[in-house]
């Protein structure tokens, strides 16, 4: 079997709030098609972590990251590459559903009217497409005009996710996409993660350890803003090479 | 000496007496207010009212059709020039302005919100009355937008203040540009809020005298272009409440009430909104 391509390369990344230095030094390969789960206890840096790889710290002063953040060559934290088109290519979930005040139709749409005009048939397939893609057509096919809030909690995160997949990004960014949802909403979202794999590259941020294991290919345990260790899933979670993973994973602290 | 638990009841209850009193006394107070109005006012209230010009002095019949006209034009004048700026001020405060500078907008803003309204008129009587040689009733409409716009900025800067970040920073992920994802999403989830603002700035202004008084000043006539004096409610209430003649001050009453019904309306549509909205 060879080694599937290196999709976003991390190097060296360290990142500050202000003086407060969050990472240190993160060094990992994301792999192209596969999930990479991030898992550590609270306040490690996993999401400070993943929002680098859309930059969305640029939106507050005093936020920056050092190192460089590969993504097919060229580094994202480079400010000559623009914030808007990075992340076109490089969709976020976050850990609350967060549907746009207008219809189901109109919050997948959204991103695709951003990419310039577009037919109202190809609009309507794109749309149709990307909920078939979320597994949430069924359920909404008969009321596309209805607001997005007015879904379900699960069924909102997966019409986040259509939105977020309506566009083809290359990697899809996760950030505790199921800490609020119900077990039934959880596995849906598990089942779909597992249905995109190999179409994006899947960045997931989880505290839920047997989450990690189902869904990921590959696992990175953080500890106090370091990478402590990356590694195969399976690997990761029955023979741990590091002593803080063993402890963390057996539930000794964290 | 009573012991500590008798005389926390018996604070307790001293407060309650006087707190429930004084509310009491203003509810009081405004029922009287209102329903003095609804009954003197209701009297001079009929067809003529709305259609017809202001009799001479001392004679019966007429109404305040030109005054209406005239306070409707402004209002809306005013309407259309503050509710840009207000958006904007507040949008301005809320989504990009940062350090000093948005600090002393908010400052000034501040200022304006409390600022007397005699003070705006006058301010706007040697901007555009002094220089122009006449009253009229653009610079009315002016002086109204000036008291609106402050109102709007706050409650613009507020309402967004409640729009959570997950959805300014789920729009901006997905490569939204900020000012669709101001005007698409922002302004649409706060929707309610921002109308409710507009409302009641609209509302505090449609019953103000004082910035008229130096700008738009009075009419008798009808109002054929606001670049003239323009009739108007308020002013003519106040004038013609003070008037020694009954048919003015009947007019007058009905000018009364027709205010307070407008801004009370405004005021309920404006709460049920925001009920409607946070619901
Ligand atoms: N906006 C911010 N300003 C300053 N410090 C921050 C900010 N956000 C996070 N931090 C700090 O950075 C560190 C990492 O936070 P981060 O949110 O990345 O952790 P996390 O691993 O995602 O935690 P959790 O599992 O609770 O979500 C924490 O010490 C946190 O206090
Ligand atoms: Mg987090």
């Amino acid at each position: 079997m060879n080694k599937p391509a290196v999709k976003i390369a991390v190097r060296g990344l360290s990142f500050y709030y202000g003086d407060h230095r969050a990472l240190e030094d993160n060094t990992l390969d994301i792999l192209a098609g596969q999930v990479t789960a991030f898992i550590g206890p609270s306040g490690c840096g996993k999401s400070t972590h993943l929002r680098c790889y859309n930059r969305m710290f640029d939106l507050y002063p005093g936020h920056r990251a050092e190192g460089e953040v590969l993504m097919d060559g060229v580094n994202l934290l480079d400010p000559a590459v623009p914030a808007l088109t990075l992340r076109q290519r490089v969709g976020m979930i976050f850990q609350k559903p967060t549907p746009f005040p207008m219809s189901i139709a109109d919050n997948v749409a959204y991103g695709l009217r951003l990419q310039g005009r577009i037919s109202r048939t190809e609009l309507a397939d794109r749309i149709e497409a990307a909920l078939r893609a979320a597994a949430l057509w069924d359920e909404v096919a008969d009321k596309l005009t209805e607001p997005g809030t007015a879904l379900s909690g699960g069924q909102q995160q997966r019409l986040c996710i259509a939105r977020a997949i309506a566009v083809e990004p290359e990697v899809l960014l996760m950030d505790e996409p199921c800490s609020a949802l119900d077990p039934i909403a959880t596995a849906k979202i598990e089942e779909l993660i597992d249905q995109l794999r190999g179409r994006y590259t899947v960045v997931i941020v989880t505290h839920n350890m047997q989450q990690a294991s189902r869904v990921s290919d590959q696992t990175a345990f953080m500890y106090l803003g370091r990478l402590i260790e990356v590694g195969p899933t399976d690997q990761l979670f029955q023979n741990p090479r590091r002593k803080e993973t063993d402890e963390y994973i057996t539930g000794r602290f964290g | 000496m009573i012991d500590p638990l008798t005389r926390r009841r018996l604070t307790n209850r001293a407060v309650m007496v006087l707190a429930s009193g004084a509310a009491a006394l203003g509810l009081t107070m405004l029922l009287w207010i209102l329903t003095d109005v609804a009954r003197q006012g209701a009297m001079a209230l009929n067809w003529d009212f709305f259609t017809k010009l202001p009799p001479p002095p001392g004679m019966a019949g007429g109404g305040l059709a030109n005054a209406l006209v005239g306070t409707l034009a402004m209002t809306l004048l005013a309407a259309a020039i503050a509710i840009p700026m207000g958006l904007a001020c507040g949008t301005y405060l809320a989504e990009v302005g940062r350090g000093r500078l948005a600090g002393a907008v908010r400052l000034v803003n501040n200022c304006l919100v409390s600022a007397p309204s005699i003070v705006v008129g006058v301010f706007v009587y040697l901007l555009l009355v002094k220089p122009f040689g006449h009253f009229s009733g653009y610079a009315g409409a002016v002086s109204l937008a000036i008291l609106m716009v402050p109102v709007i900025t706050r409650t613009t800067e507020e309402m967004l203040g409640l729009v959570p970040t997950a959805l300014r920073e789920a729009a901006l992920a997905i490569g939204s540009p900020q000012w669709r994802l101001t005007v698409e999403i922002l302004f649409r989830a706060a929707r309610s809020g921002l109308i409710t603002g507009i409302l009641l700035a609209t509302a505090r202004v449609a019953g103000e005298t004082a910035p008229l008084l130096f700008t738009a000043l009075n009419s008798p006539y009808w109002t054929r272009s606001l670049a003239k004096p323009t009739a108007n409610l308020t002013v003519t209430l106040f004038n013609y409440a003070m008037s020694p003649y009954d048919d003015w001050r009947s007019l007058a009453w009905g000018a009364a009430l027709l205010i307070t019904g407008a801004v009370l309306a405004a005021s309920i549509t404006a709460r049920l909104l925001l009920r409607d909205g946070r619901g």
